[in-house]
């Protein structure tokens, strides 16, 4: 993580059980670690109302301890992109007093976020935390193209080839963080890329 | 009496010039010898005749061109434009003030005339003559935040008040210096002015908060924010940046008069009766440095806060490679005899 942030950059938490009938959790590959822990503190019964809609990648690992905590409903897709339609439906159907909880990567958290925005939640009220890598979703500011998996600073946008430093100003709106032309003003100057959101 | 427009360009041959009336009437932004952040609002009142407050909404030589520049960003980039579905009624409370104010200032330029809901408003510089029943956005060619400021000077942004904040739902951004409306839109009085350096430390930003979501309809306030811009371009977006970026590398000492202009933001921020909302009109003026310097005491000073500006704030205001060129040109026009306080020129 960047040594000094700024106010737009998210800030994650920490999980925990909220009151409520319904929830419903959203979670991409270690992300899952951040529920079964929840699960530790959570009051009997919590999970036969939650449902668990998980993304793990292509190692496939904590399925089955996510399963185990038995949710009245759980899915597991293959990226978010194709989990979004399920999402956006238990959205758009959800009743008063479902609570949302968001783990994983800043990618997938941003993005359920955004989804849920969409629904008309308030962001402050949706459980996050952060695990797993620290790659970084980024819109190019010129071309608008969003860049997924974003380790490396500067990194070059994948739509226009401009070479973008990636800063730490965030949209949840957009669900993601801002590049701009790094060597804008003489194109000749290019700084070493350096590997720092792993 | 009217206005004379001038017909000039801010892109390709920056034919754009201010003439001598203009150059004495610039809102020189720096009152004393250095500068730094500070929450310098006051009440935007009517200022002395002759100057850019002689009326609330300032129109003047330049308004015909900056609107035909507007159009032009907006043909290449509608994003520039935004409006979320809840501030509709914002446009229109934006709509009614800017057309009270420019009917009021130029009555010989715009004229607005209400029956009931029945409006018209003729624009006279830009060839404009609509009826149309407020509120009905059906009524209307563009959605009424558009509408109106596709007619008005500098770049406009509606905040919406709730949560104790404001936020940044609505905007018209054609001439902005390096922020992207399209990115920010959404966003919280702090989000949004998360990437300025030094002054969250200082407390800038709640002071200025707790002001602003103060402000009383019929009390507007204001504020003087300042950059610097090669050439009279009105466009430096980030979104182009790859574009005009370049364009701070031209600047030698032979150039500096011509190419360097002094940017400064006048920013109001007026209560809008119906929806609660802010709007915050942000007015562009530029000024080339061979025309500041016709004025001796601005000249000694410029050289003064460009000097001994902080290092972080000439990175963030863009200065970094042209500053030593431009401080020794100035140099040779301060021969250090003291300046008058104030802003304006002796």
């Amino acid at each position: 993580m960047a040594a000094k942030s700024i106010i737009s950059r998210p800030v994650y938490g920490t999980l925990s059980p909220q009151p409520g009938k319904h929830h419903l959790f959203v979670a991409d590959a270690e992300g899952a670690l951040a529920i079964t822990d929840l699960a530790a503190k959570a009051p009997d019964g919590f999970f036969a109302g939650a449902h668990i809609i998980f993304i793990p990648g292509h190692d496939r690992k904590h399925v089955a301890a996510l399963e185990a905590l038995k949710p009245a409903q759980f899915y597991q897709g293959p990226s978010f992109a194709s989990a979004l339609p399920r999402l956006k439906h238990t959205l758009a159907n959800a009743h008063m007093g479902l609570r949302l909880y968001l783990a994983g990567t800043e990618g997938l958290i941003g993005q359920a976020m955004q989804a849920a925005l969409e629904a008309g939640i308030d962001h402050t009220s949706i459980q996050t935390e952060h695990r797993g890598s620290l790659a970084r979703r980024v819109q190019c500011v010129h071309c608008k193209g969003i860049t997924e998996n974003v380790t490396t600073q500067p990194a070059t946008c994948s739509h226009c080839g401009l070479l973008l430093l990636v800063r730490d100003h965030y949209s949840r709106r957009l669900a993601a963080f801002q590049g701009v032309c790094i060597n804008a003003e003489d194109r000749s100057e290019i700084p070493p890329t350096e590997e720092i959101f792993r | 009496m009217g206005i004379t427009f001038r017909n000039e360009t801010f892109r390709n041959d920056f034919t754009f010039r201010n003439s001598p009336e203009h150059i004495r009437r610039f809102p020189f932004p720096f009152h004393e010898d250095s500068y730094m952040y500070a929450v310098n609002i006051e009440p935007h009142v009517v200022g002395p005749k002759g100057s850019v407050l002689e009326n609330l909404i300032d129109v003047d030589e330049h308004y015909v061109a900056e609107m035909q520049d507007r159009a032009l960003v907006l043909a290449e980039d509608p994003l520039r434009c935004q409006s979320l579905p809840h501030m509709t009624l914002a446009g229109w409370d934006l709509l009614e003030l800017l057309m009270e104010q420019q009917a009021l200032g130029y009555p010989e330029h715009f004229t607005l005339t209400r029956d009931g809901d029945r409006w018209r408003w003729i624009n006279r510089p830009l060839g404009i003559d609509d009826t149309f029943t407020f509120g009905d956005v059906s009524t209307l060619p563009y959605g009424p935040m558009e509408y109106i400021t596709r007619q008005s000077q500098g770049d406009f942004c509606i905040l919406d008040q709730r949560d104790g904040n404001l936020w940044m739902d609505a905007g018209m951004v054609t001439t902005q210096a390096d922020w992207s409306l399209d990115f920010d839109i959404g966003m919280n009085f702090f989000e949004w002015h998360a990437p300025v350096p030094l002054a969250h430390e200082k407390g800038i930003f709640v002071r200025a908060l707790k002001f602003l979501t103060n402000i009383q309809q019929g009390k507007p306030a204001r504020r003087l924010n300042w950059t610097m811009t090669i050439n009279p371009r009105l466009d430096t977006s980030p979104e182009n940046y790859h574009k005009w970026g370049p364009d701070r590398t031209t600047v030698t000492p032979e150039n500096v008069g011509d190419k360097v202009h002094l940017r400064v933001e006048l920013q109001s921020f007026w209560r809008l009766p119906r929806s609660n909302g802010i709007v915050f009109p942000i007015r562009c003026y530029l000024i080339k440095m061979d025309e500041l310097v016709t004025q001796p005491k601005w000249a000694r000073r410029l050289h003064r806060v460009i000097r001994d500006l902080p290092e972080e704030l000439a990175t963030y205001k863009g200065l970094k490679r042209y500053r030593a060129t431009l401080v020794e040109w100035l140099s040779k026009l301060d021969d250090g005899s003291p300046t008058s306080p104030g802003f304006g020129p002796d």
